[in-house]
């Protein structure tokens, strides 16, 4: 076979463009929604208008009588089938359909299915429900106060409290405090929002009356995860329940947990023999569906006389809903906010925590948080930068004294991480050089002089991704592990089926690029399959920046084991020693010969045509990664404002963001998924909020009033990055995903409070709205 | 998200459908664009039994003059007068306004007379009209009347017009001498309603006084308000800082605003003042540099 | 009723009811499926499309309001195998990530650079403010439709403006 001419390569490091982007250019994407089966129904929700009220009867008779409508579903019918219940990911149960109470405003009461999705919604409308509404439960103080009503009644339980959870070293953080020179304190709010991702959720169930096969189209981050629920929860065989996930509009945590309508969608097509279709609006995922945050942190800092932290003290108030259905890590009821002491070197540390349920929809851990990270690196970076403000210091230079430096890596925190690399000090200079930050800082000196308002914010933050080594994480008992299965054709392209399911970032494309570095083949010739549980290894899916850390991971090891067995192959055609055959760039040679080459096109074909005595035949595996550790992503984001003295309105006017996560597979869409977090961190900052009011109306249900940046309001970023690898990653990779939703909503906070520092105001919670802004002026006696 | 079932009729002509409302117009719907109309009905807040849609009626749109006034048919789209930039020098408020409201794609199918007539208190047509002491021409099978927008809003999403009536046309008096305006609008971001909404227009006489000033606002009251006070305080005045900031000080003390997520009654009021004040600084200047 | 409508140059007529949607009628029964729903409050523009050429947002028409006019979704952007423009721009600046917002943003691109061929970043940022972008940041949905400014827009070989005889 001749050699032609090796062709664009798309490994490791290159901006390959999207090999996936084809179909969705030309309207050609296949979303849930899009999918239309024969004799297919259409399924609606009918929800609680109460936050907390007791059911006392339901009448479905007008909706059943209307014409197009197949089937009605309530609580009770499913109570028979023992579905009215499900369990979570967090090992508590939650209402499929509420049968005797409903406990969020919003809740699963019955579902119409119906020819027609405008029916379905007539009939809904039709449906008679007679609440008795309750005292509702709002804030998770009230739920934990002597005499709040129980919500969880179901349970027999005496109080609302879920968990109490600790980490760290009480004592040792005691003895730091009781030494301190100085203790500084922030309470602060990090307000509930949601991930909002563009495509809502929804299913398409398709169970098969005569072979028993359950096909269920979901969008979900986690398909296999999924179908092993289904099974336990459906009573169904998992073997014959396929889940495909096939293009999702975006996840961001949204569609990791298993919602009511999954349930009753397949119920209902069991039940009724044809497929059925229930995709949520907007305003029932807003409602409805894993939020994100709601949680309330008390932080205090402890500092010797020389502006050294020594010791890290928080307690946490979680507010989880009415149902505890987080996807988390079993063994840490509180994610993993004990990445606390972030980037600094905190020899102390005490975390106590405490969740509650209330009468609002449940979730918590969600929206790019990397379970729990963005509010710990929230909590550190506003009480560094309070720090700051208090000792009059410079923040960029108390986070400089502060750092874990460069040669204390692998670098053990006072609550029990094994940081594998990092170089803060690098990212902080980059940064600050990139913006121009001792000019800013003169110039900001001189807008103050003038009453103008302008202020710089820091935050450098350090967060952990890549759940994870399976002894320490699982969610339900599933280990975190993922997998990876590469199978090369004879005529040398090859096809890569992952446990890890995209939503936007683009694996199509790097896992691609990982099988292109390790083997040779061309990025272009690598199929990348995910999300079919029929055609995929065993995974656990796509969130808190995982795919790259253990997925990538498990595509190295399973391409370089295929390589391994390449050399073999080779050494079989060269007649020679496979420790002689030398490999680059899917070239091998014989050492010393390097003219005479053989290419993993045709090894591959020799794979199924050629192979030596006692190797069996083919070119392909699957590889299940365990990952030794956890990895750390990095950066220091700096964010310049002007703040409009009559208005309170806040004007971003630069975004610097330097991110390090370690070797970088694509570039391009790195740089886009920093993009992407950066603006989710503006909204979080300064417009996105779900309230309540006192009778737990949720006021944030649409997005009128959840309110997402447009391009208009969305600043412009300049991004750079550093690279410092991974030492235990077979790629040096980190996951990077969420890091700019980790990191960025302190950065833009830190900012305003800079602007407003002079005049005394020290903390405002997000959103940081120009009414707040305006607000803490007027109390501050500056007007216009 | 759908709306439930209604009758749907398409004149295609303006007769046809003042005869249509004549008859069924107590649970008949007006679709001009839509853009109001349809989230309506989607959540089913409006459940009509007849939507009467306008579009196909030829004629009902455009801009044009008309001895000393300007006429805005009712369906121009807000789109429209954003392209209508020779009135800029003239009528300002009217080219500053029609770029913020809602988005671009709103704007390229929603309607002037439709926005009207849909009275929402934080419509920015509402303030600005009141600023330009506009007047609609209103017709039904038989009559014809001019309803100055002073007394077009009725209370949230009301008006005083009768389910037989159908607003034609947008009628403003065109100034006869130096003019500046403006329209200052906070809102959390683009799409958003006006948290507060200021629409200000001036014209000064040959003296260089105010001789005329409007002062429209928006999403501070039941519904869109006409800072009559304020006016007063400045016309005949030898425009001033001192003058401008009193005039700024009275609209603030007139309007209504209530409190929500968008701010504090303070805050929406304080937020008037400093627009009213900014926005005559630019009226004023805009004036003076204008052309005669 | 009948709805008769011109799709991407070719004449459709379909039964619709009065209240169907129009971004409904798009999907469901001319089986378009480029065209996406994200809200319920005409807020994110996922399901814009073009009207006698216009940007609007399908989800906040009528399908009857679209009868005898033009209309543009993205299955028609592309001319057979050659890409528009905005679809190639879309690509090779990395303008999208999960796809979902991406055909009303380029509808939205289209349109614009028939008016306005040459948009600064400024322009091009009104002109989107409003499509709700999750992923991207929007930096390459800007970056790439300047870069199909570049490129040059094509005039479209069908009518974009002149709605279907017999309507007034």
């Amino acid at each position: 076979m001749a050699i032609a001419e090796q062709p664009a390569l798309g490994g490791i490091g290159e901006s390959v463009l999207r090999k996936e982007d084809a179909r969705f250019i030309r309207g050609h994407g296949n979303y849930v929604d899009d999918i239309v089966l024969p004799r297919m129904l259409h399924m609606a929700i009918l929800r609680s208008p109460y936050a907390h009220a007791r059911i006392r009867s339901i009448d479905t008779a007008a909706a059943e009588a209307l014409p197009g409508v197949v089937a009605v579903v309530t609580g009770a019918l499913l109570e028979q089938h023992k579905l009215a219940w499900m369990p979570t990911l967090s090992g508590d149960t939650q209402a499929v359909l509420a049968t005797d109470k409903v406990r969020f405003q919003g809740q699963e009461v019955a579902c119409v299915v119906a020819e027609s999705k405008y029916v379905a919604e007539d009939a809904v409308g039709l449906i008679d429900v007679d609440y008795e509404p309750l005292q509702a439960v709002v804030t998770p103080q009230q739920a934990l106060s002597p005499d709040a009503p129980i919500i969880r009644t179901d349970k027999d339980a005496t109080d609302n409290h879920i968990y109490h959870w600790e980490a760290g070293d009480k004592a040792a953080t005691e003895a730091a405090f009781a030494r301190a020179a100085r203790v500084v304190s922030l309470s602060t709010f990090y307000p509930r929002c949601h991930p909002a991702p563009l495509e809502t959720c929804g299913c398409v169930a398709d169970l098969d009356p005569i072979t028993g096969q359950a096909t269920i189209y979901m969008t979900s981050q986690a398909p296999h995860a999924h179908r092993t629920l289904f099974a336990l929860v459906a009573g169904l065989p998992e073997e014959k329940i396929r889940v495909i996930s096939p293009d999702i509009g975006g996840g961001f945590g949204n569609k990791v947990p298993i919602y009511p309508g999954y349930v009753v969608a397949t119920a209902a097509s069991l039940l009724l023999g044809r497929p059925v279709k229930w995709i949520e609006d907007r305003t029932e995922n807003l409602i409805s569906t894993g939020f994100a945050r709601d949680y309330h942190m008390t932080g205090e800092l402890a500092l010797d006389a020389d502006n050294r932290f020594i010791g890290l003290r928080v307690s946490l108030l979680s507010d989880n809903g009415a149902f505890f259905s987080d996807a988390q890590p079993s063994k840490f009821r509180a994610g993993l906010f004990h990445i606390v002491t972030g980037s600094y070197d905190i020899p102390a540390a005490h975390i106590v925590a405490d969740g509650a349920y209330t009468n609002k929809a449940p979730g918590g851990v969600a929206y790019r948080c990397s379970f729990r990270v963005t509010e710990a690196s929230y909590l550190i970076e506003r009480l560094v930068d309070t720090a700051a403000h208090e000792l009059g210091v410079d923040s960029a230079a108390l986070r400089m004294r502060n750092f874990i430096q460069p040669e204390a890596f692998p670098y053990r925190s006072a609550t029990g991480f094994e940081y594998d690399s990092g170089d803060y000090p690098r990212a902080m200079r980059v940064a600050l050089e990139a913006l121009g930050y001792d000019d800013l800082r003169r110039e900001q000196a001189e807008k103050r002089a003038r009453g103008e308002l302008m202020g710089i914010g820091v935050a450098s933050f350090t967060e952990v991704v890549g759940a994870g080594k399976g002894r320490d994480y699982d969610i339900v008992g599933l280990r975190m592990f993922d997998s990876a299965e590469l199978r090369v054709h004879p005529t040398g392209k090859a096809i890569l089926k992952l446990g890890v399911r995209s939503q936007g970032q683009g694996h199509e494309t790097t896992f691609a690029q990982i099988v292109a570095e390790e083997l040779g083949i061309p990025a272009a010739d690598v199929e990348v399959k995910e999300g079919d549980t029929d055609n995929t290894p065993y995974g656990l899916g796509t969130y808190a920046s995982r795919s790259t850390p253990v997925g990538g991971a498990a595509t190295a090891v399973i391409s370089r084991k295929l390589r391994d067995k390449a050399k073999q192959i080779a050494a079989h055609l060269f007649e020679a020693d496979a420790a002689d055959i030398e490999f680059e760039r899917g070239r091998f040679w014989v050492k010393g010969s390097p003219d005479q080459v053989k290419t993993i096109q045709e090894i591959a074909f020799a794979a199924y045509s050629n192979i030596p005595e006692g190797m069996e035949a083919g070119l392909e595996g699957v590889h299940y990664y365990d990952p030794p550790n956890m990895t750390f992503p990095f950066g220091t984001y700096l964010v310049v404002v002007e703040v409009d003295r009559g208005t309170g309105v806040v004007k971003v006017r630069r975004m610097v963001a330097v991110d390090d996560c370690g070797v970088r597979i694509n570039p391009m869409i790195v740089e886009g998924q920093i993009h992407g977090g950066l603006t989710e961190g503006f909204g979080i900052a300064f417009m996105e909020l779900i309230t309540f009011d006192p009778e737990g109306n949720c006021i944030g249900s649409t997005f009128m009033d959840y309110l997402l940046p447009t391009a208009w309001e969305t600043p412009r970023f300049e991004t750079l990055a550093t690279v410092t690898p991974s030492p235990h990653h077979p790629l040096g990779a980190k996951g990077v995903g969420e890091s700019a939703t980790v990191g960025s909503p302190a950065a833009y906070v830190n900012a305003v409070i800079d602007a407003l520092a002079p005049h005394g105001v020290r903390n405002i919670d997000m959103p940081v709205t120009s009414d707040k802004v305006w607000a803490a002026l007027r109390g501050a006696g500056v007007t216009e | 998200m759908f709306p439930a079932a209604f009758d749907y009729s398409a004149p295609a002509t303006l007769d046809e459908a003042l005869r249509l409302l004549h008859e069924r117009g107590e649970d008949a719907k007006v679709l001009a664009g839509g853009q109001s109309l349809i989230p309506l009905l989607k959540l089913r807040f409006a459940t009509p039994a007849l939507v009467v849609d306008i579009g196909r009626i030829e004629g009902l749109d455009g801009i044009g003059r008309d001895d000393g006034t300007l006429h805005i048919r009712a369906r121009t789209r807000h789109a429209d007068v954003e392209k209508a930039t020779e009135l800029r020098g003239s009528l300002d408020v009217l080219l500053d306004a029609a770029p913020q409201i809602s988005d671009p794609l709103i704007r390229n199918q929603g309607t002037v007379g439709g926005s009207l007539c849909h009275a929402d208190p934080a419509g920015d047509w509402g303030a600005v009209m009141l600023a330009l002491g506009a007047e609609l021409e209103a017709r039904t099978a038989t009559a014809s009347r001019r309803v100055p927008v002073t007394g077009l809003f009725d209370g949230p999403f009301a008006t005083t017009l009768r389910p037989e009536e159908l607003v034609t046309d947008v009628i403003i008096p065109m100034p006869t001498g130096l003019a500046g305006g403006t329209y200052l609008k906070l809102e959390r971001k683009v799409g958003d309603f006006a948290t507060v909404g200021v629409a200000v227009h001036v014209e000064l006489s040959g003296d260089g006084r105010i001789g005329r000033a409007g002062i429209g606002l928006c999403a501070v009251g039941p519904t869109s308000l006409k800072a009559t006070d304020a006016e007063k305080a400045l016309v005949g005045q030898e425009p001033s800082d001192g003058i401008i900031a009193e005039a700024a000080r009275l609209a603030a003390a007139h309007c209504q605003p209530v409190a929500d997520q968008r701010g504090s009654v303070e805050y929406k009021r304080d937020v008037v003042r400093v627009f009213v004040q900014r926005g005559l600084h630019t009226a004023i200047d805009r004036a003076r540099g204008g052309a005669a | 009723m009948n709805v008769n409508v011109t799709v991407n140059g070719a004449r459709r007529s379909a039964e619709a009811e009065p209240r169907t949607l129009l971004v409904d009628f798009i999907r469901t029964t001319l089986g378009l499926t480029g065209t996406h729903i994200g809200c319920d409050t005409s807020s994110c523009g996922a399901c814009t499309v073009l009207l006698d050429g216009r940007p609007v947002k399908s989800c906040t028409l009528l399908a009857a309001q679209a009868d005898g006019r033009n209309l543009s979704t993205v299955e028609g952007l592309a001319d057979g195998a050659t890409l528009h423009p905005v679809q190639e721009a879309f690509h090779t600046e990395h303008g999208l990530q999960c796809g979902f917002c991406t055909p009303g943003m380029m509808m939205v691109a289209a349109a614009l650079l028939e008016e306005n061929p040459n948009p600064s970043e400024e322009e091009v940022r009104w002109a989107i403010s409003g499509n709700i972008c999750r992923c991207t940041g929007y930096m390459n949905i800007v970056k790439a439709i300047r870069r199909a400014a570049e490129l040059g827009v094509e005039v479209h070989s069908e009518p974009v403006s002149a709605p279907a005889a017999g309507v007034a």
